[in-house]
């Protein structure tokens, strides 16, 4: 009962109620004063208006307000008066500890609601033929399924920058606690918006929303442009304080070189966030203003154009793509060392190759439209840059493999995920230069390969690496150990299932499977292969399934004796678990190499920089 | 020597590895069969990339499965370090260098690749192809420029294909030609290719193009002289305008603006109500109310169809400028003809044709 009243009086249930009230009030606005049927205007400043009523209502705003009207509101640290501890994680609150488990337990509640969606319409697909979803419903799932995985990608990319970046650097908190919870709680309304737009009618555009078919469908796809267009707020904001604590908040005797390698992939996705985000949410707002207000951008019917918008829109999708892996690579980079108990093969290769990969990330996006109809002198020149990204990413791959060599390697749960990353990853790199080049890309292009050539780069640039950072930094944030068998059983029944759903998507590609498509040819010949797909993704839903009850079932079990299981040598391990309040009691001080694991090597920070002076 | 003895070992699994992997999958990645001149060259390329994917994979994880099995911890080893190297500047480089020089090859050779593709031949046959939602037609302007709903080429004929789409973007693709191009509203898209092998083919649309996208497929047909002579003939024969009849304009007009893409002529399912025996009829519209189908609501829902739905259909799905482009080719036919017609009313009388069981005895 006590449960239940503090969800109904939590942040999440007053801002629902605010963004409900805010779109009646915005649309109706239009309804009333705007002659003629202006129903896409309409349901543009009403979802508007409801993201600013959320936000008022949740109380992420409370603080700017006063500050407007002359008042200093004193930054509230700690947990709540007067309530349960645990209810901070219902409402706004400032700790980046706090935000970065709501964006955690958040993006995996979205990642399941996507599962879901794929799983249902892998069902569809087993056989061909309309089983039991319609073409709109088949068209719908397909479209959420893409933008609701990649907003529970960035949520998790949220959850580890904003857990982990300030507590290695040895920061208390990000600079801009106020922004950062802003950034969380904006989050919100946009996931709300897109699975409205799956109920009002759906769209069929897929998660890139092409102009014209995204100019002409139903109003679902105008809810769904703009959920999308307003989630970008939440990247920008939010990466502004990743690269502010970054720059201003290292510990003393902390250089570049000296920082936790997570910290370079978490700093090089916050670069790209910070410069990408703003071409694609132009490109939406575009298609927004163009079916709203009758604007021309992209309708050649009335002089507009519509390949601009592929321009815009994979100008930020594709380096995005390195927003979701660059932190993903340096979970693996970050735990290879300390299960190889050995230093981390070319520290600073491995650091500036995720500078490369997010700068040559920012010139390849045209090689998504090598069919598009773009002129020859511009494909080529794209063909070459995209090849160039296999360089950065090769250096990544061999630096790891010479980490492991001559280690003396231990296989808890978080290593077995992150070998399981770098094998799925590396599904996803080889099958990539054969996408990458004009000709073999004719026959691959739209099919069912790049499906099984993204799906392994998300997987083994982010899932993975993601579920195995979860396990690994479980103790520290419950103080509690998980169950290790439940873990394995996890990673064996996940691995084989992926990398069958990965090959299979391939082969049904190569053998002619168009992608996006509700219902196949029994002619292709690919049945069998369908089949296989559908029973893998339902191993690898059930073993999602196994981490879930693992990571509730284990918050019940007796806090963990030992503070550092893992003997790591970061200065996240060497604090009490669950993390204090402000992280650390007193500043402490870089004084040797982050990896440097052997008979001993000096440390990496002294912890107590105040109690052994000039030492 | 230890140390070499690791080297050895995993130099001849990483080559055994490559050799089997390259044959896996050659056998996994089974492509349809090879129907044009492209899809030669494309497939020989797309061999060197599998090799090459083949021979990275081995290389990768031979040495992690290889560290995984010889370099794991043993038990009372739990306390002990691994070697303690924080890197070597000198591999560093050569496994940036030599990938670099490799894609800079691979690069170059593509774009000869691609140039071989693409190249114009001498004697190429042009077909308009017209693309909308969900249906294909093409157009022969060698065959005074008789439309056919299905794609006709001759043997070993370099065609060209100038391809057009009315609303949204498609694209084309013939699984066994291997190239494929999208189809950009406002502009003239073109693909080149040699159909080399007689047989029967689909074209399938392949970029996300709406609701039935999935349905959107017209027949291919390679044939050999003799066939091709005898196409020729029967479209050069097709009746001019002048000289159909009013319904047979109306059926006309039908495969000309695509509408059977949602209006199927048989009761079978679509996006729009089936035409079949729809005239006469008594619907029931989306706000409950019900109406008899005559001439009025036919040529209302022709040029305004969001106006009424239908119960169990969508609105927004039927382009609404008819209207526009009706004009357009009947300005068209008056000027070449001399023949003053309505498309729409040539539509009506040929859904009125439609009617089940009209001409049993």
């Amino acid at each position: 009962m006590k449960t239940l009243k503090y969800w109904l009086i939590s942040g999440y249930t007053k801002g629902l109620i605010g963004m409900a009230i805010f779109y009646v009030i915005g649309y109706y606005l239009i309804k009333a004063t705007v002659p003629g049927d202006m129903v896409d205007l309409a349901v543009f400043v009403g979802a508007i208006f409801s993201v600013i009523g959320f936000l008022l209502f949740a109380g992420a705003l409370t603080d700017w307000l006063k500050w407007i009207v002359g008042k200093r509101p004193p930054l509230k640290h700690g947990p709540p008066e007067n309530r349960p501890e645990w209810t901070r994680y219902l409402n706004v609150d400032v700790n980046h500890k706090v935000i970065g488990i709501q964006y955690g337990i958040t993006g995996l509640f979205v990642f399941l609601v996507g599962g879901l969606f794929a799983l249902t319409f892998r069902l569809e697909l087993a056989q061909p033929g309309m089983q039991f979803l319609t073409y709109q419903g088949y068209n719908t799932l397909f479209s959420a399924h893409g933008i609701v995985m990649i907003v529970s990608i960035l949520l998790g990319v949220g959850a580890m920058s904003n857990y982990l970046v300030p507590l290695m650097v040895g920061a208390s908190d990000m600079p801009f606690p106020r922004l950062n919870a802003f950034s969380y709680w904006i989050s919100i309304p946009p996931i709300v918006l897109v699975l409205a737009a799956m109920v009002v009618g759906g769209w069929d555009t897929g998660w890139v929303g092409y102009p014209t078919l995204s100019l002409r469908g139903a109003i679902g796809t105008q809810l769904f442009l703009l959920g999308f267009y307003l989630f970008g707020f939440s990247s920008i904001a939010s990466s502004i304080n990743i690269i502010a604590t970054v720059a201003f908040m290292r510990a003393p005797g902390m250089s570049l070189f000296r920082m936790p390698i997570f910290v370079w992939g978490a700093l090089s996705a916050a670069l790209i966030q910070l410069t990408a985000t703003q071409t694609v949410g132009i490109s939406l707002l575009l298609s927004v203003m163009e079916r709203s207000f009758g604007m021309t951008f992209f309708d050649p019917a009335a002089g507009g154009q519509p390949i601009l918008y592929q321009h815009l829109f994979w100008f930020y999708s594709h380096p995005v793509v390195y927003v979701f892996v660059l932190p993903g690579l340096g979970v693996i980079s970050e735990l290879l060392p300390v299960f190889a108990r050995k230093p981390l093969f070319g520290y600073k290769w491995i650091a500036l190759s995720s500078l490369g990969i997010a700068l040559v990330g920012f010139l390849v996006w045209a090689h998504h439209m090598f069919v598009s109809g773009m002129a020859d002198s511009l494909r080529i020149p794209f063909m070459v840059t995209t090849l160039f990204v296999a360089i950065p990413t090769g250096v990544k791959f061999f630096s790891w493999v010479a980490t492991l060599w001559e280690g003396k390697i231990s296989f808890e749960t978080p290593m077995l995920f992150v070998l399981g990353a770098i094998s799925v990853f590396l599904i996803g790199g080889i099958t990539g230069p054969i996408l990458g080049t004009i000709p073999s890309d004719m026959p691959l292009h739209d099919s069912y390969w790049i499906v099984g050539h993204f799906h392994a780069t998300m997987f083994g640039g982010f899932v993975f690496p993601y579920f195995a950072a979860i396990y690994y930094w479980y103790p520290k944030v419950t103080g509690r150990m998980y169950n290790e068998k439940l873990g394995k059983l996890h990673f064996w029944l996940m691995v084989p299932g992926f990398w069958v759903m990965s090959f299979g998507q391939m082969s049904a590609g190569i053998a002619g499977m168009r992608r996006r498509i509700a219902d196949y040819d029994p002619a292709l010949g690919v049945t069998g292969t369908q089949i296989l797909i559908t029973i893998a993704a339902f191993v690898i839903a059930w073993s999602v399934m196994i981490f879930v009850y693992n990571l509730i079932a284990s918050a019940r079990r007796a806090p963990m004796t030992n503070p550092n299981p893992w003997r790591s040598r970061s200065p996240e391990w060497q604090t009490a678990s669950p993390v204090p309040e402000l992280n650390y009691d007193e500043t402490f001080e870089v004084v040797g190499d982050p990896y440097d694991y052997g008979k001993g090597t000096p440390a990496y920070v002294n912890m107590h920089p105040a109690a052994a002076p000039g030492d | 020597m230890r140390k070499s003895k690791h080297i050895i070992a995993v130099v001849i699994l990483i080559i055994i590895s490559t050799i089997v992997l390259d044959a896996l999958f050659l056998f996994m990645f089974q492509r349809p069969a090879q129907a044009s001149t492209q899809a030669t060259i494309i497939d020989n390329f797309t061999n060197i990339h599998f090799a090459v994917q083949a021979f990275l994979f081995s290389l990768i994880m031979v040495l992690v499965l290889y560290s995984v099995v010889v370099f794991r911890r043993k038990p009372g080893e739990e306390e002990e370090y691994g070697a303690h190297v924080e890197g070597n500047t000198a591999l560093e480089i050569t496994w940036t260098i030599l990938p670099v020089i490799a894609v800079v090859i691979f690069g170059v050779y593509a774009i000869f690749i691609l140039n071989e593709i693409l190249a114009p031949q001498p004697d190429e046959i042009v077909v308009e192809v017209n693309a909308r939602q969900w249906s294909w037609s093409f157009s022969y302007p060698e065959l005074d420029n008789k439309v056919s709903d299905e794609l006709v080429l001759l043997v070993n004929q370099p065609v060209l294909l100038e391809m057009q789409t009315e609303d949204v973007i498609h694209n084309f693709w013939v699984t066994e030609f291997r190239v494929k191009q999208d189809l950009l509203p406002g502009s003239v898209e073109v693909l080149r290719f040699t159909p080399t092998e007689v047989g029967d083919y689909r074209v399938r649309c392949a970029e996300i193009c709406g609701l039935q996208h999935s349905t959107m497929l017209a027949p291919v047909r390679v044939v050999d002289q003799a066939t091709w002579d005898a196409f020729q003939t029967e479209m050069l024969a097709q009746p001019n305008i002048a000289d159909m009849t009013q319904e047979e304009r109306g059926a006309f007009w039908a495969q000309e603006f695509g509408c059977q893409g949602c209006h199927s002529v048989d009761g079978s399912p679509g996006a729009g109500p089936t035409w079949l025996g729809v005239y006469g009829s008594e619907e029931t519209l989306t706000d409950g109310s019900t109406i008899t189908v005559d001439d009025a609501y036919l040529k209302e829902s022709i040029f305004d169809p969001n106006k009424v739905i239908v119960e169990g259909f969508n609105p927004n799905i039927m382009p609404a400028n008819f209207a526009d482009r009706f004009a357009e080719k009947e300005a068209e036919v008056m000027q070449s003809e001399g023949l003053e017609i309505s498309i729409a009313d040539d539509l009506i009388e040929y859904i009125k044709t439609l009617q089940e069981d009209t001409n049993a005895n």
